[in-house]
């Protein structure tokens, strides 16, 4: 019975005499692995050449400034709730008065934390943040050797402070 | 009886460039086999360690020196130990009856770039040959391992089998030469053109050649032939309770044995050190410099041969058992005694 017409009809006719010595097969073998020889390579070479990333492509968190420098984040807690990793914690604060240059709402994260582990790169942190705080880089996660050290804090995840920045 | 200090010391300074180079050779062989499969398989291979990772056979090297070395607690001791050993000293011992170069006929004496011109040359190729089946054997029985044992036990019934085949396409090229010397062989396929025909044995005894190759091929345990050291099956084969240099030495020992081998298949069927218009060189140049171009021919032809193991060895796939079983007794032998009889009757009725 014929359940698709995808069956492929092998031949299993005795081999004959040109098959058995097997030295023309050896010989068209070879032609095909020697023809590599002048194939163009597959590797790349990577530290010295780096494919470019997909426009697309999500990496590590960063934690976003306005132009003045200050903190986007207000710790509405929106991205927490749309991790399907559950890997985003944070703690709110509210802002004292002479804080204002520090924090754009009267509301901040005074803790929050991102573990690295957990995160599987959804982008869904993105795309609920309603202040445009919360970003995925092009940068890939680097490797550590424990995993307290994959538990980004906030420091590790703000950008660097614009204004300071360019005093340096 | 008196002793011959200059012959001595030539023979030593002569046996330790042969070692020293055979190993350098063989220490490059793995670097060629890994450009070689990378090549095949549209990758780059070595290229970090030195130029184009000319450095990686150190590198390897040091790297099997410094690892720790394992001798299994059930092992037999002694033999486990000699198992490597055994493999490395067979390996090495064939070269001493291949001819390197042509004599160096100088004011003082003749130099003989051949460390033994023993007029047996071909039986002590194939006693060393049967030997090296014991490092294989007693490495892997010494392991006790059963997987070691079965590899070990393939190794030793195919070496055995196909060393029938070999002896007797030798048989045929011999029945032409009329001598077992090496020397005098590769002395009768001097030049490459001589009353009308190639000089070289290996177009006198084309069928001969193929096999004799076929039986390099399963002598060296190399792929296609490599049922010893099946991954697949065997976990590793036989060096696998193996560990440090001891297994770096098996390894080697494979590489020395391609070399070699390959050098007498230069020697019985390329010509050894001759190459065409050799007279005219030779009336042109000094003897030494013309040694020097005659040993350079051996090797460009056994790095020649040498990459065309490699580049068979990254095409066809492996054997099963018994279709390597069966090649070698039903068909090489028999092909080998037909070529044996043809050759005969060839040496009576035609060229008398």
């Amino acid at each position: 019975m014929k359940l698709t017409n995808r069956a492929a009809n092998i031949n299993r006719d005795p081999m004959t005499f040109g098959e058995k010595i097997y030295i023309p097969a050896i010989a068209k073998g070879l032609s095909i692995t020697v023809g590599h020889i002048f194939k163009k390579k597959a590797t790349v070479q990577y530290p010295e050449e780096k494919r470019p990333f997909s426009p697309v492509f999500r990496g590590l968190h960063v934690l976003n400034r306005d132009e003045e420098g200050r903190e986007r984040c207000t710790a509405c807690g929106l991205c927490a709730l749309a991790c399907p990793a559950e890997a985003i914690t944070m703690e709110a604060a509210e802002r004292k008065p002479g804080e204002e240059k520090m924090y754009r709402e009267e509301k901040y994260a005074a803790k929050y934390e991102i573990n690295m582990l957990r995160c599987i790169f959804c982008g869904l942190c993105e795309e609920a943040c309603p202040k445009d705080a919360v970003y995925l880089s092009e940068t890939v996660m680097p490797t550590n050797y424990t995993r307290a050290s994959f538990i980004y804090k906030k420091d590790d995840l703000l950008i660097p402070h614009p204004h300071k920045q360019e005093s340096k | 009886m008196q002793l011959d200090i200059a012959f001595i010391i030539e023979k030593v300074l002569l046996i330790s460039v042969i070692l020293l180079g055979s190993l350098g050779i063989a220490m490059y062989a793995t670097w060629a086999e890994r450009k070689v499969a990378a090549v095949m398989q549209d990758r780059r291979g070595p290229n970090r360690a030195g130029f184009m990772g000319l450095l990686q056979p150190l590198a390897d090297g040091l790297k099997l020196f410094f690892k720790e070395e394992i001798i299994p607690d059930r092992s037999t001791r002694f033999l486990f130990i000699l198992g490597p050993a055994l493999a490395m000293l067979t390996a090495v011992m064939t070269s001493a009856v291949v001819p390197w170069g042509p004599d160096i006929v100088t004011d003082n004496g003749v130099i003989s770039l051949q460390v033994a011109d023993i007029n047996i040359g071909i039986l002590f190729i194939f006693g060393v040959v049967s030997l090296g089946v014991y490092g294989v054997m007693l490495g892997g029985w010494a392991s006790n391992n059963k997987f070691s044992l079965l590899s070990s036990i393939r190794a030793a019934s195919q070496a055995i089998s196909y060393e029938l085949a070999m002896g007797l396409s030798l048989v045929a090229m011999l029945m032409m030469t009329g001598s077992l010397s090496l020397r005098e062989i590769v002395e009768q396929q001097h030049g490459f053109w001589d009353n009308g025909y190639f000089t070289w044995n290996f177009f006198k005894q084309p069928l001969g050649f193929i096999i004799f190759l076929t039986c390099a091929f399963a002598e060296l345990n190399r792929a296609p032939f490599d049922l010893p050291e099946c991954e697949s099956e065997l976990n590793m084969g036989y060096h696998q309770e193996y560990s440090s240099m001891k297994l770096g030495f098996y390894l080697f020992a494979e590489y020395i044995n391609l070399f070699i081998s390959s050098a007498v298949i230069a020697t019985l069927f390329f010509g050894g050190y001759n190459f065409p218009f050799m007279d005219e060189v030779a009336a042109g140049v000094s003897p030494i410099l013309f040694a020097i171009i005659c040993v350079m021919a051996l090797l460009t032809k056994v790095i020649c041969i040498i990459l065309f193991f490699m580049f068979i060895r990254w095409t066809l796939p492996r054997f099963r058992y018994d279709q390597l079983m069966r090649l070698g007794w039903k068909s090489l032998i028999p092909l080998a005694l037909v070529n044996m009889v043809i050759t005969g009757a060839v040496i009576l009725w035609v060229i008398k």
